[in-house]
């Protein structure tokens, strides 16, 4: 098939377009940094791209809430072309930020654009720590249904946010998220074992990571996959070589899944 | 109307910053708090339906899981302590709420936010007062009030031009000296005599804008007049030891000047020093300090340093991307008691949480890693910390010159707007503090808007790109006068004040002048092109304005307000019209030699106390605040090891993502010194920074090395004698290291004076930060022990002095001035060799000798790679200075002694002679292996162990001090 095109969403505070764009790249797309106006201008853009990646940055600050600024942006400018292009079985991909776009936009969980019920079921709120921080954890792929994971797979990559605790309004919203196989990554240990002490790093509600919308084509996470996709990027690289960069997976998947 | 709506957590999932006020407060000693409710409080002045407020407070301001949200105000549900910002300060999150409620298609004029505080529990006023100004506001910045208060409307003030013009050409050297003072212009009398016969020669008085530009432009902060004059050294006898010319020229531009490395692209000329990278590709590099705003509002003063220094490299050549951070602080001592804490000062904590997380902030939001720092801690930094921020930049090679203003051109100015922050920071940071400059320079504090130069940044460089402006500069200390007088400097310019966009009316021309509002920067654009770069700009929503022209017929600086000419000055007198006085240095060195510490059987308990030292312990909790791998280009981390928490050397970034080749940076300081022997820790400084750049795999003959002098005020011969000193030793160490310095910058006047009259000055600091470009960043190696059985070698020689060693500190024993002689030359050829070996790949770790020696470097490699290390002191390579044998050397001196030029360096059995090889005629020993156990033990001559402790032990105590 022909190379697939990537649109990275970028606007006013974004900072990962860059290497996001050149992470997809190497996967085998061809990729194009887009300022929101322009889309804005000419929302039919978004109709010749197969993926729309929202990157990670601090959109507008994250002034008021993380993500919300750009959100509101995009469900009072864009609705109905962002609905046409998750109706025509694209991939959506957040990352960092853009996680939080798509969660406080109300794309995901449940893949829906209207401002009055955005984020009620669910949303990403400050780490338990108060802080913003920076390190490398583990986590499991646990969907079947997510287009960008390949379930049972323990992946290394680094988290950098400060408002990247996963909540549900309550157990009802998390246990639809289970049965519909919604939950695509948790925090785990370096084995892929259930997270016990600081594993966990910003006390997320069942240690979730990332999750899908129902078709398993939208798809957010907070830690940046664009952040593994060459050796030199793993913390412990200079005792031993990663044999797989699994961020640079993460890219191929997508890149498979159309 | 304005509405008000209250924002707070439901309580569901808990709410960290109330829990960190608490927290926070029960350190202050307010034991009585048993909880903390947080509100964030938004005023929408607009005409807005009750049913539009309750939506903007649903749909946009409170998140519907996590918050509620009340319009109007709720009922205190204890002692209430509500935080505004005064008017006219920067308020991001308004102005982003204001966007937002736009989108939403509803009206707006202003948003305006505050934060409300609850306090249950039994808290006295007393107590309530205490957290407020100690901790939630800066009256800097904010005001407290103590009950729910609501903002007034905000009118926009109008502002009719009315020329001042200021008397000058009749006063005598009192009047002159008075109207220095009183008009902020720290400018002394030769200087203010100079400007009163130029007036007079023009049979005229200057204007206040005319006196203003010239007090800018010729401030320390701009000039560095001090770094320039001529010196007259005397010793201690006042006998005439040497007359220096111009002392930056014969020092530090010396050095570069007779070292003349081909790849070199712009030294000392421009915003930032800029080398050659690859083909394609150079690097800039650019370190500042914002010391005095970090003193009296630690967030806003580093926030801005950062989003200042960030502006250097996008202001070099034609303008670079930022892509890599480091920062440098010094501060008085954490532990201090609040009230031995004087006047006027902030609490040494309170600065570092604000200094820190201002730095996070500016550098997170604009996508920048930060990468390499230090911190240090000493009482002499109490009333003056210091915030040294620096930022690498890359840019076509072809656009790394610096480039000038054209006749004809355009001035743009583009990003923020311009208020009334700033004004006077150059003239007040040429200063000395005193406790009363908490109040007197407020303005000159100023709030950052990453945001707002993250916007610009990404226009510049497509603008850039597309070859729409011929020159740039950023608006740093002096504003537009200080931009813009230096890019007309060869041909003039004429600027139409008026045109400038204000935060808010109400400037008057001289306040727009020389505001050093943040986030502008100027632009000097051919006529044909200015459409064009207008577009591009509005294309993203980032303002741009052409506010006159570069060129005039006289070369001269003319300055308008509408039709109303308000200042006209020679760029000639400007530039060239600043007396250069001869300054007098006073310095000598007697040898103080250290008493002789008594022998003891075990240092066990010395290692532990260095390992918990606030210079030594680990700096994780600020680490990882800082986003260190945006951008994609990590490839060695601060912090190395096992479990990725174990002390780098330096850190190394990949710029280029589809190139190999990397950007080493590297650090090194050593104010301890600076007090016992200023040439000496200079030669230790640079020896420090290059010794971390060779550990990890730098190429010391593509290094180049940056200076920032931070000293006390060098009108007094004392201070200036010891800066003479540093300045010559970097001469030295340039020369014999053949490492060019290609940009710097200083800090004088750093002294506080208390409320009682006590001046406190800093100790000499010298920072050096090193930069080296690499080949390929696969060939980096780290600090971490790798691989039990692999051999364990001292590169470098180790000396008996233990002068200013931290031994002797944590111990409270008494130092000399005998600190460790450095010698450059030789220390070259071992920092060659070692590079040699690195590159051949026959070392696995390697980890440089310095705060703490050997010992806190063996136990750092130890526990940062789960290792154990069994040493032995009697192979370590000594010095040849007047000892016969280890013997005649303390065991103090072998473990903690901080000779430079020395590495700890792990190898593998099989690469033993092929290591040797690569070390001939360098002193270096193979002191012991590592061991696949849990402990580091280093023996003494007797084979006893004088240090025997496990890897949990050592790390705890490491990392015990800062888990905050």
């Amino acid at each position: 098939m022909a190379t697939p095109k990537a649109l990275v969403l970028r606007t006013a505070g974004t900072n990962c377009d860059r290497e996001t764009e050149y992470a997809l790249t190497l996967a085998g797309f061809d990729a194009d940094r887009v300022h929101i106006l322009r889309v804005i201008e000419q929302p039919d853009a978004l109709d010749d791209a197969q993926l729309l990646v929202i990157p990670g940055g601090f959109s507008y600050g994250d002034d008021v809430a993380a993500g919300k600024i750009l959100a509101n942006q995009m469900l009072h400018h864009l609705a109905e072309a962002l609905t046409r292009f998750v109706q025509a079985d694209k991939l959506v991909l957040g990352i960092c930020n853009g996680f939080q776009v798509l969660i406080k936009s109300g794309l995901l969980p449940w893949a829906a654009t209207d401002p009055a019920t955005a984020a009620r079921d669910a949303t990403l709120t400050w780490n338990d720590s108060g802080q913003f921080v920076d390190r490398w954890i583990h986590l499991r792929a646990d969907s079947d249904r997510c287009a960008f994971v390949h379930k049972g797979d323990v992946i290394a990559l680094p988290i950098a946010h400060g408002e990247g605790k996963f909540v549900t309004r309550d157990a009802q919203v998390l246990d639809r998220l289970r049965s519909q196989d919604q939950v695509a990554l948790r925090y785990c240990g370096a084995d892929g074992g259930e997270c016990t002490g600081t594993l966990n790093p910003n006390g997320s509600v069942d240690d979730i990571a990332g999750i899908c919308d129902p078709t398993g084509r939208i798809f957010g996470l907070m830690p940046p996959p664009e952040r593994f996709v060459t050796p030199t990027q793993h913390p412990t690289w200079t005792r031993q070589k990663p044999e797989t960069c699994d961020g640079l997976q993460m890219f191929r998947r997508a890149r498979q899944a159309l | 109307m304005i509405h008000r709506i209250e924002i707070r957590s439901a309580g569901n999932f808990g709410d960290p910053h109330a829990q960190g006020v608490l927290a926070q407060a029960r350190e202050l000693g307010v034991s009585g708090l048993q909880a903390v409710a947080f509100a964030r409080l938004f005023f929408l002045q607009a005409d807005l339906s009750d049913e539009q407020v309750q939506r903007i407070a649903r749909e946009l301001l409170a998140d519907p899981v996590t918050e509620t949200f009340t319009v109007g105000t709720a009922p205190a549900t204890g002692a209430l302590i509500e935080v505004h910002l005064k008017a006219g300060v920067m308020d991001p999150v308004a102005a982003s709420t204001e966007k937002a409620i736009a989108d939403m298609g509803l009206p707006i004029q202003a948003v305006t936010t505050g934060r409300r505080y609850e306090l249950r529990g039994t808290v006295s006023d007393a107590q309530r007062e205490l957290i407020a100004r100690r901790l939630l506001a800066n009256a800097v910045i904010e005001d407290v009030h103590f009950e729910a208060f609501a903002p007034p409307e905000q009118a926009a003030g109008a502002y009719t031009l009315h020329v001042t013009t200021v008397p000058i050409r009749t006063l005598d050297p009192a009047g002159l000296e008075r109207l220095s003072q009183q008009g902020d212009l720290f400018l002394n009398l030769t200087e203010m005599q100079a400007i009163q016969d130029y007036f007079r020669q023009l049979d005229r008085d200057p204007t206040d804008i005319e006196l203003e530009t010239l007090a800018q432009t010729w401030s320390e902060h701009c000039v560095h007049k001090t770094f320039r004059s001529d010196v007259a050294l005397y010793d201690e006898c006042g006998t005439l030891v040497q007359e220096i010319p111009n002392l930056i020229k014969s020092t530090v531009f010396a050095a570069t000047k007779e070292l003349d490395v081909p790849w070199c692209i712009s030294v000392f000329e421009d915003n930032a020093g800029v080398v050659d990278f690859d083909d394609r590709w150079a690097v800039c590099f650019k370190v500042e300090t914002h010391n005095h705003p970090s003193a009296i509002e630690p967030y806003g003063g580093a926030s801005t340093g950062i989003g200042g220094v960030i502006r250097d490299p996008m202001g070099t050549g034609l303008g670079a991307r930022p892509v890599a951070n480091t920062d440098v602080f010094c501060f008085g001592p954490v532990d201090m008691p609040l009230s031995d804490v004087p006047a006027g000062v902030l609490h040494p904590k309170r600065v570092m949480r604000g200094v820190v997380s201002g730095v996070r902030d500016y550098g997170n939001r604009m996508g920048i890693p930060t990468v390499n720092g230090a911190v240090y801690f000493d009482e002499k930094y109490l009333g003056n910390p210091l915030v040294f921020c620096g930022t690498l930049g890359l840019m076509p090679r072809d656009m790394g010159r610096k480039q000038r203003a054209r006749v004809g051109d355009a001035i743009v100015a583009v990003g923020g707007r311009t208020g009334r922050d700033g004004i006077h920071g150059a003239t007040f940071s040429s200063g000395e503090l005193t406790h009363a400059h908490e109040t007197q320079f407020s303005h000159a504090v100023q709030i950052g808007n990453p945001i707002t130069e993250k916007k610009m940044l990404d226009v510049l460089l497509a603008a850039r790109d597309a070859g729409l402006y011929s020159a740039i500069t950023d608006c740093g200390a002096g504003g537009f006068s200080s931009a813009v007088g230096e890019m007309g400097e060869h041909v003039g310019a004429e600027v139409h004040l008026d045109r400038v966009p204000l935060k808010y009316a109400g400037l008057s021309y001289a306040e727009i002048w020389i505001s050093e509002a943040q986030e502008r920067m100027v632009l000097a654009v051919p006529q044909e092109k200015v459409d064009t770069l207008l577009a591009h700009f509005a294309a993203e929503d980032v303002e741009a304005v052409v506010i006159g022209t570069f060129g005039t017929p006289d070369a001269k600086l003319r300055l308008f307000y509408g039709e109303t000419p308000v200042g006209e000055l020679d760029m000639a007198f400007l530039h060239d019209g600043l007396p250069r006085p001869t300054k007098k240095a006073v310095y000598s060195f007697t040898p103080r030699p250290t008493p002789t510490p008594a022998e003891r059987e075990n240092y066990t308990d010395s290692l532990l106390k260095i390992l918990a030292a606030p210079n030594v312990a680990s700096k994780e909790w600020i680490i990882r605040q800082y986003d260190h791998e945006v951008q994609g280009g990590s490839a060695l981390k601060p912090l190395v090891g096992v479990t990725e928490d174990g002390p780098g050397d330096a850190a190394v970034v990949r710029p280029v993502l589809d190139s190999p080749k990397g950007v080493v940076l590297a650090v090194g300081m050593n104010p301890t010194l600076g007090e016992l022997d200023p040439y000496q820790s200079a030669l230790h400084a640079v020896d420090e920074a290059l010794r971390n750049v060779v550990a990890v795999g730098g190429r010391l003959d593509r290094t180049a090395i940056l200076d920032n002098f931070c000293w006390g005020n060098c009108n007094k011969p004392d201070r200036m004698g010891s800066f003479v000193q540093a300045a010559k030793a970097c001469y030295d160490a340039a020369l014999a290291y053949r490492t060019p310095f290609i940009s710097g910058k200083d800090s004088l006047n750093n002294e506080f004076k208390t409320d009682t009259g006590e001046t406190i000055a800093i100790p000499p600091t010298l920072l050096i930060s090193a930069m080296s470009v690499i080949d390929d960043v696969a060939g980096c190696v780290s600090s971490d022990a790798k691989q039990a059985g692999n051999l364990v070698f001292v590169v470098g020689a180790t000396g008996p002095q233990l002068g200013g060693s931290h031994y002797l500190r944590v111990e409270g024993l008494a130092s000399g001035n005998d600190v460790p002689p450095v010698d450059p030359a030789d220390n070259r050829r071992r920092m060659a060799a070692l590079e040699q070996a690195i590159r051949l790949g026959l070392v696995r770790a390697c980890h440089d000798l310095s705060e703490g020696g050997l010992a806190v470097a063996a136990a750092e490699m130890a526990f940062a790679g789960g290792l154990g290390l069994e040493l032995s002191l009697e192979a370590l390579p000594i010095t040849r200075d007047g000892i016969e044998g280890l013997a005649n050397v303390h065991t103090a001196a072998m473990l903690f002694g901080e000779s430079a030029g020395r590495w700890l360096v792990e190898v593998a059995p099989e690469n033993r002679d092929a290591f040797a090889k690569a070390l001939a005629g360098i002193p270096s020993g193979q002191i012991g292996t590592v061991t696949d156990t849990d402990r580091l033990i280093i023996r003494g001559l007797n084979r006893k162990p004088v240090i025997d402790a496990t890897l949990t032990d050592l790390k705890a105590a490491w990392q015990r001090t800062f888990q905050w």
